[in-house]
């Protein structure tokens, strides 16, 4: 688990470029939702970067925790992120 | 998608008693199947839990002391908390409150070594259970080749429970299992885990009981990510997957005709064979013309429906699967479906039953009866036979697209195509209207690339060709003998009636005027009243009639009866006919397993009415389409 100390600005995970890494801090989707995504490695904390998408960059694969889970934008925009510079 | 296609109906199985049962639990894509199938062999049985509708795989062990044990592969699970039904259904096995499955005498908890930090969550919550367990790690010869590294005997330390390192897929490591299932289970010694509702917290204890197991997570899978820059490409991606379903296509033409004419061959000659040896006893016709003729028409097809399943067991075992979900989650989401409803809809291209079986793994119920619903759109491989004889009686093999796509293959792919588009065009109003639902989240992980083991490929095939063989031999060949009995039947003078004047002919003249708007004759419509069972059973039934007819004597080949079916259809009959095919809802089995996965006769009803009625209209405009043009 990579806790950063970084301070960068945060973001929303769909805001990520491909290759770009960010560190997240909170899930804001139901209950539920967020135990999926944390069992998946989504876990505040951890260091999550974007790499290859659907065509039109919608679902994109993150990398995660060691694997590589694809979300819709329309969930990635739910999880708050501070960027590493 | 756990398995690619078991059309035949599962039933309860119990373990043997006198015998251990051990559970076999793991999350998704950690191996667990593949072990299982190294542990099991060819000894293993589908079967579902009494009274709910999960499948599950038993199998029989035999272990090196010559004991036996009795193996149950339970579905993949990220976690027990009771939210899906497999993980319901997993815990609940796991605690022994299924009737009739024994509570488990000890788990093989298999995790995938080469994302340990992640998959020891799963640890802490069955060790809980308080069950004797070994812990396997599999992908052993994974993490070794992207140098990570992890000790067992340390890991073992630290969870108070023994630890194998193995590969599964190799067959590496396996005798630690087999002496572990062969020993006496020791109870597990209670050990201190954390709260397991907290995911944070068991994500923080899996970090520190990793880190103090020595644990060193693999570098990334660079091959993994070298073929994603090709198979996810915002161009390239789209076209390989359009090039590798054409390819499959025309390999399911070219490839498999020789394999058939070898079967086909082989069938009319033993039934010649037959002929000529027996006496000349009613019982030789039904032989010669109900069985050979019936049976032998559908057994022709087993090379090209065997060809299907190992493509899509390829694409499954690959990992290729998951990324073409990916690619297809927009296009469902526009017809208000997403990504993992691509799979089951996938597999069933092999098979609808398993395809419904899979939509479990979709957590929005709406969805999930949508996509059960417009499952049997996809051309399975029951219409291939039906549309493999239609084609290649009534369509001349062309080149069409340089030497590597031909008319026939087109002709397949456009099948192909419709029965697709009748199932987004559905989709679309079903979630537009009763079905309408929020959309929910799409979370799909993608799996490394791995190369598809012949083992587990091997074993795929052979457990296909049983339910094939096995499904030619009750219910084609139950459907083959009444429906040849209804043609001799009532005697006249002593003697079988023409074929028009039996209870069959009467009953297909009957159907005629119904029928007839579509081009099709009274022959056709018996098959189709047959065809209800399950669709190929209309090539079973078409081979006895001409068969009894004396166009196709002695006969299971193709080749006679596309001479003869050349001869009752026009050419537009024969397109209404395909396009019926790509529509109507003719299997048992799968209003069956609707029935169960739905609980109760509203959506099967609803499911059999509409395409039915799709199909009936289908087939009369194409009728007057292709006639209107020529």
């Amino acid at each position: 688990m990579q806790l950063s100390v970084n301070n960068g600005p945060t973001s929303t995970l769909d805001l990520l470029r491909e290759g770009q890494e960010a560190v997240l801090e909170r899930l804001d989707v139901p209950a539920d939702t967020a135990r999926r995504l944390m069992e998946l490695g989504f876990v505040p904390g951890h260091t999550v970067s974007a790499a290859r998408s659907a065509p039109g960059g919608d679902p994109r694969v993150f990398r995660v925790d060691g694997s590589e889970v694809a979300l819709r934008l329309e969930t990635a925009r739910h999880l708050q992120v501070r960027l590493t510079e | 998608m756990s398995s690619a296609g078991h059309c035949s109906g599962p039933a309860a199985v119990m373990p043997a008693s006198g015998r251990k049962t051990v559970a076999l639990v793991g999350p998704p894509n950690a191996g667990k199947t593949t072990l299982f199938n190294a542990l099991t062999g060819l000894r293993q049985k589908i079967a579902n839990f009494p009274g709910i509708t999960v499948e599950h795989h038993t199998g029989v062990a035999r272990l090196p002391n010559g004991r036996e044990i009795d193996l149950i592969d339970l579905p993949g699970v990220y976690s027990l908390e009771p939210r899906s039904e497999d993980e319901r259904v997993t815990r609940d096995a796991l605690e022994g409150a299924i009737p009739g499955i024994p509570k488990p005498d000890a788990v093989l908890l298999i995790l995938d070594a080469t994302n340990l930090g992640r998959h020891l969550m799963l640890a802490a919550q069955v060790l809980s259970e308080g069950l004797p367990t070994l812990v396997v790690l599999n992908m052993a010869d994974d993490l070794a080749n992207r140098s990570g590294k992890v000790d067992p005997e340390k890991l073992a330390q630290q969870l108070d429970a023994p630890v194998a390192l193995v590969s599964a897929s190799r067959g590496e490591g396996l005798e630690v299992v087999r002496e572990y299932l062969a020993g006496q289970f020791a109870v597990p010694k209670p050990v201190e885990l954390p709260i397991l509702q907290d995911v944070p917290k068991c994500r923080q204890w899996s970090a520190k009981v990793a880190s103090h197991a020595g644990y060193q997570a693999p570098a990334p899978p660079l091959w993994t990510r070298r073929l994603d820059q090709v198979f996810l490409h915002p161009v390239g991606g789209p076209l390989v997957f359009l090039a590798v379903v054409i390819l499959v296509f025309q390999l399911m033409f070219s490839a498999a005709q020789p394999l058939m004419d070898g079967v086909e061959a082989l069938i009319s000659a033993s039934g010649a064979w037959v002929a000529a040896y027996l006496p000349a006893v009613w019982w030789r016709d039904l032989l010669v013309e109900g069985v050979w003729g019936g049976v032998g028409a559908v057994v022709v097809f087993l090379p090209q429906i065997l060809l299907l399943f190992l493509f899509i067991g390829v694409l499954e075992d690959s990992g290729y699967l998951a990324r073409a979900a990916l690619i297809a989650d927009r296009t469902m989401a526009k017809v208000g479906l997403q990504g993992k409803s691509f799979i089951p809809l996938l597999s069933a291209y092999a098979c609808a039953v398993p395809a419904i079986m899979a939509t479990r793994t979709i957590e929005n119920q709406r969805d999930r009866i949508a996509t059960i619903l417009i499952a049997p759109f996809m051309t399975c491989s029951a219409r291939l036979p039906v549309y493999a004889l239609i084609i290649a009686a009534f369509i001349p093999e062309r080149p069409l697209l340089g030497p590597l796509v031909g008319t026939r293959a087109a002709a397949l792919l456009g099948l192909y195509l419709l029965g697709f588009l009748a199932a987004v065009l559905t989709a679309k109003l079903l979630k537009s209207s009763i079905l309408k639902s929020d959309r929910t989240p799409f979370m799909l992980e993608m799996p490394p690339y791995r190369w598809p083991t012949l083992r587990s490929l091997g074993l795929r095939l052979w457990d296909r060709a049983l339910a094939f063989l096995r499904r030619a031999g009750t219910v084609i060949l139950a459907v083959t003998v009444v429906l040849w009995v209804l043609a001799h039947v009532p005697f006249k003078d002593g003697k079988a009636p023409p074929i028009e004047e039996s209870v069959a002919g009467t009953l297909g003249r009957t159907i005629e005027p119904v029928i007839a708007p579509m081009g099709f004759n009274w022959k056709i419509g018996i098959g189709l009243l047959t065809s209800l069972a399950a669709r190929e059973v209309i090539v079973g039934t078409l081979g006895t009639i001409y068969g009894i007819e004396g166009d196709v004597e002695g006969e299971g080949g193709s080749g006679a009866l596309q001479k003869a079916i050349q001869a009752d259809l026009s050419p537009a009959g024969a397109v209404a006919l395909l396009v019926f095919f790509a529509f109507a809802m003719q299997c048992m089995s799968t209003s069956a397993v609707v029935r169960r996965e739905t609980g109760g006769w509203k959506w099967p009803l609803l499911q059999f009415g509409y395409m039915t009625g799709l199909a009936y209209v289908g087939a009369l405009v194409a009728y007057h389409l292709v006639r209107g043009m020529s």
